[in-house]
């Protein structure tokens, strides 16, 4: 197996600079006094993250993925699990995909 | 002002075996695609000049999925190292808020348990364990039991996709680019808690999908995240 020293390096450090921002909201919120205000804020990051991640994907799809989404959303709010909510998409995707185009 | 009363929790989080495998359960079907993913990543950086071994290294050790796509993509050699490791820190920057997140939940911890844990938290654990907590299971464990299975699944297919070779070239074709859309929206769909989720939820999307066009890289993840939030307390009278 071929090991290159430079990439080594350049691996450790990605390693360290990602830990770095793992650990650091962590860190920095557990000295935060929890006031109302904060504790709030830092309830509403999972939605809003959450929503940053899946908006783009379906506005710049088209309408593949906006069905496609529709059918997970469907699938979700009716209490079907993880994973049968995963297989919706994925499937929806690849049949719409193979219509559409 | 309607919403959450402010909880102090005296009691420490619990962390636990059980918790541990709670997490690694869950996050199974994740894992799963996650081996796909993997594998293309695999071939990706066997054709940008990493060794098989390598790459599974950077897989261990980095366990960003999106970081490692971009730095693939800038790959060369001699490997420009400030680039990369400089790509790698923005593209993590959302970390930061996904931990804050976590704080409230890993109240009186060891160091050890809360600082090993954040090693191994990615968007969909994380995402997973938000949903526990915010449904009142609070085992801290959750987080990183599902964080170890998603590992040990992306070096693992990281390897074997750095061995094959060309074998797997396009996820689209498969609909697997899906698959993490997907499991967000359902986690979505489980941690709406009424109107007041309405306005950051709006704002968060609105400025994702602006950055998404207009901004280089991945910066729409912070952005909308942190907008969004912003707009949820901002909106609660002083």
């Amino acid at each position: 197996m071929r090991i290159d020293g430079q990439t080594i390096i350049a691996i450790v450090l990605m390693a360290l600079a990602t830990y770095a921002t793992r650990v650091g909201g962590l860190w920095l919120a557990s000295r935060l006094p929890l006031s109302g205000r904060v504790e709030a804020w830092l309830g509403y990051i999972p939605g809003a993250i959450l929503v940053s991640l899946v908006a783009p994907v379906i506005v710049s799809g088209g309408i593949v993925e906006a069905l496609a989404a529709l059918a997970v959303v469907a699938v979700a709010l009716k209490g079907g699990n993880l994973l049968a909510s995963m297989l919706t998409g994925v499937g929806a995707v690849l049949i719409l995909r193979a219509l559409i185009g | 002002m309607p919403g959450k009363p402010a909880r102090t929790r005296k009691d420490a989080a619990p962390f636990t075996l059980k918790g541990a495998l709670r997490g690694a359960r869950m996050c199974a079907p994740i894992a799963a695609s996650g081996f796909a993913i993997g594998l293309v990543f695999g071939v990706l950086a066997r054709q940008a000049g990493l060794g098989a071994g390598e790459a599974a290294l950077m897989s261990a050790l980095v366990f960003a999925g999106a970081a490692q796509f971009v730095v693939m993509g800038l790959w060369a050699s001699p490997v420009p190292v400030a680039t990369v490791v400089l790509a790698t820190l923005i593209v993590n920057l959302r970390h930061l808020l996904m931990g804050a997140a976590l704080a409230p939940h890993f109240q009186g911890l060891s160091r050890l348990k809360a600082y090993g844990s954040a090693f191994f938290m990615a968007d969909e654990n994380w995402a997973l364990a938000m949903g526990e907590f915010g449904k009142g299971r609070r085992d801290a464990a959750f987080l990183i039991g599902g964080g170890l299975i998603m590992c040990a699944s992306w070096t693992t297919s990281t390897l074997i996709g750095g061995s094959l070779g060309n074998a797997i070239s396009d996820p689209a074709r498969w609909g697997l680019d899906f698959a993490f859309t997907a499991i967000f929206l359902a986690l979505l769909c489980g941690m709406w808690r009424g109107t007041r989720d309405l306005l950051p939820w709006i704002v968060a999307a609105a400025v994702a999908v602006a950055a998404e066009r207009w901004l280089p890289g991945q910066w729409y993840i912070l952005l909308g995240g942190l907008s969004g939030s912003l707009a949820g307390v901002a909106r609660r009278a002083d």
